[in-house]
């Protein structure tokens, strides 16, 4: 178990670099894919003592949520919108990977003094957990793209994924998949809001709503 | 017989490392569909410009003569620290692995002061694109290696590459994968490979370690082309020792499984050379931060 959680860890980490360096949005959309994937298997390897059908139907539905239905709803809106890459985001690529290597350190002090009070958690979920919640809202300050803005609320969805995974032990299945569900209604919500955004003015550029002041 | 145990690394070096262009060479042609040069071919170019006398500006100071003896002599001194087949190298002490980082940065920093030196404003381009970059990857290289370190408890890198077995790969599967992923990166980015830089255009801005030797001419030149060849093979020989982690009891068996390793390393990338095209200079920075990213993401996967 512990072998497999280190490759999802790794794996999921190299997403968030990825997510922070690449300026393509296709290829961010391809790679939250990916990571949500990775994510969604925690709860098969986390909860090794038996694959029930809760954890099965956990793992399931985060997988066809955050892996296919997410990045065709992202991808769809992308090509409705036409726009390919991030052009010039607040902080440049290679600073942004820069702050990501920080946030790891620093996400990794974090989970050393929480690891105690959670002592049954894996420790390398828990330093994911905050790390992915640090990348996520850091993408969304950091992007002039409402659509990379998305991605960045996807991000942080999968740090609390993770998060509530590991630290409580039986959630009822019904509360997991209503998370589920909410995050599914928002990222309509955020699409739609996107869509309506560069259909009025062009651009879905965030720094020019400033220039909407009366 | 013990003697000659402990030169086999720099020997292996000295005599294989024209090879390696000669099979990165070979690739390339054979994907492109074409027959390629000879194996030998990068000997025989050195053996040409030995034949031919030198020409030096008249603006030039003696910087230009020394550049390239001293880069080689730097290159033939990291070989001494380089162990290879499991064969220990001949001087293994406590953090030499910073001494060849160091000897890399002195090779480095001679060429560049040479190509100043030749007062062309082309060549001085080539050289803060080279000094550029270098402080972009010597980072990752030492990341690299500390990253090893931790993993192996050992600080020389003849025991770190002793260290490195099938049991370390079970152990530290992640982390050693990113750190020979960043390697391969740097066998890349320090020998001025496809995505970074095009080893094979000698009239093109955008080149970075050609612009800067356009000034040699005859031996000059000759040793600056082996020592390329020396500097592929070194980090090479780096990557190889992590990724064939070989060390059974036979030498002939581990050394010929390490050749192989620096045989498939020429392929991987011949190929890389063949599949990708040369990244627009502002994406450099990028790709070496990236690869640094790797090793540090390797270093912080292993606290864990």
């Amino acid at each position: 178990m512990p072998a497999s959680l280190a490759v999802i860890h790794a794996l999921g980490l190299l997403t968030c670099f990825a997510l922070l360096g690449t300026s393509r949005i296709g290829a961010c959309i391809r790679w939250l894919s990916l990571q949500g994937i990775l994510f969604s298997l925690v709860p098969v390897v986390f909860h090794d003592d038996g694959l029930g059908l809760r954890v099965m139907l956990l793992a399931g539905g985060n997988i066809v949520l955050k892996g296919v239905l997410f990045p065709a709803v992202l991808l769809h809106l992308r090509a409705r919108t036409n726009y390919h890459r991030e052009v010039e985001p607040f902080v440049g690529f290679v600073a942004s990977i820069l702050f990501g290597v920080v946030a790891l350190a620093v996400s990794l002090g974090l989970a050393v003094k929480l690891h105690p009070a959670l002592s049954h958690t894996p420790f390398v979920m828990l330093e994911a957990a905050i790390f992915l919640v640090a990348i996520g809202l850091f993408l969304i300050v950091s992007r002039r793209n409402a659509l990379m803005q998305v991605l960045g609320y996807l991000v942080i969805e999968n740090g609390i994924f993770v998060f509530a995974v590991i630290t409580v032990v039986e959630t009822p299945l019904l509360v997991e998949l209503g998370i589920l569900l909410d995050a599914f209604v928002a990222v309509f919500v955020m699409g739609i809001a996107v869509f309506h955004i560069t259909l009025e003015f062009g651009t879905a550029d965030v720094d020019q709503l400033t220039t909407l002041r009366g | 017989m013990t003697g000659l145990h402990w030169f086999f690394s720099p020997l292996c070096a000295l005599l294989l490392a024209p090879l390696f262009p000669g099979v990165i060479n070979r690739t390339k042609a054979f994907v492109a569909g074409r027959r390629g040069p000879p194996l030998l071919q990068p000997c025989r170019d050195v053996a040409k410009a030995l034949r031919r006398g030198a020409v030096y500006g008249d603006t030039t100071t003696a910087l230009v003569r020394l550049g390239p003896v001293i880069n080689l002599g730097t290159l033939v001194a990291a070989l001494l620290l380089l162990p290879f087949a499991s064969v220990p190298a001949v001087i293994a002490f406590s953090g030499d692995l910073i001494v060849l980082v160091g000897l890399l940065g002195l090779g480095r920093f001679a060429t560049v002061l040479a190509a100043l030196d030749t007062g062309s404003s082309f060549e001085g381009m080539g050289a803060s694109r080279e000094v550029h970059f270098a402080a972009l990857a010597e980072p990752a290289l030492l990341l690299a290696l500390a990253t090893l370190t931790r993993v192996t408890g050992a600080t020389s890198l003849s025991a770190i590459y002793e260290g490195v077995g099938v049991g370390t790969w079970a152990h530290a599967l992640p982390t050693l994968a990113l750190v020979a992923m960043t390697f391969l990166v740097l066998e890349l980015v320090e020998n001025s490979r496809i995505p970074v830089d095009d080893p094979t255009t000698h009239l093109e801005l955008t080149m970075i370690h050609e612009v800067m030797v356009l000034d040699h001419t005859g031996p000059d030149l000759a040793i600056i082309q082996y020592g390329a060849a020396l500097k592929l093979w070194i980090l090479g020989s780096l990557f190889v020792g992590l990724a064939v982690p070989m060390h059974s009891g036979d030498p002939w068996l581990t050394g010929a499984a390490a050749l192989a390793g620096m045989a498939g390393l020429a392929i991987v990338v011949g190929i890389v050379e063949s599949a990708m095209a040369r990244y627009r200079l502002v994406h450099v920075p990028q790709f070496i931060v990236g690869a640094a990213t790797l090793a540090a993401v390797g270093f912080i996967v292993l606290l864990v």
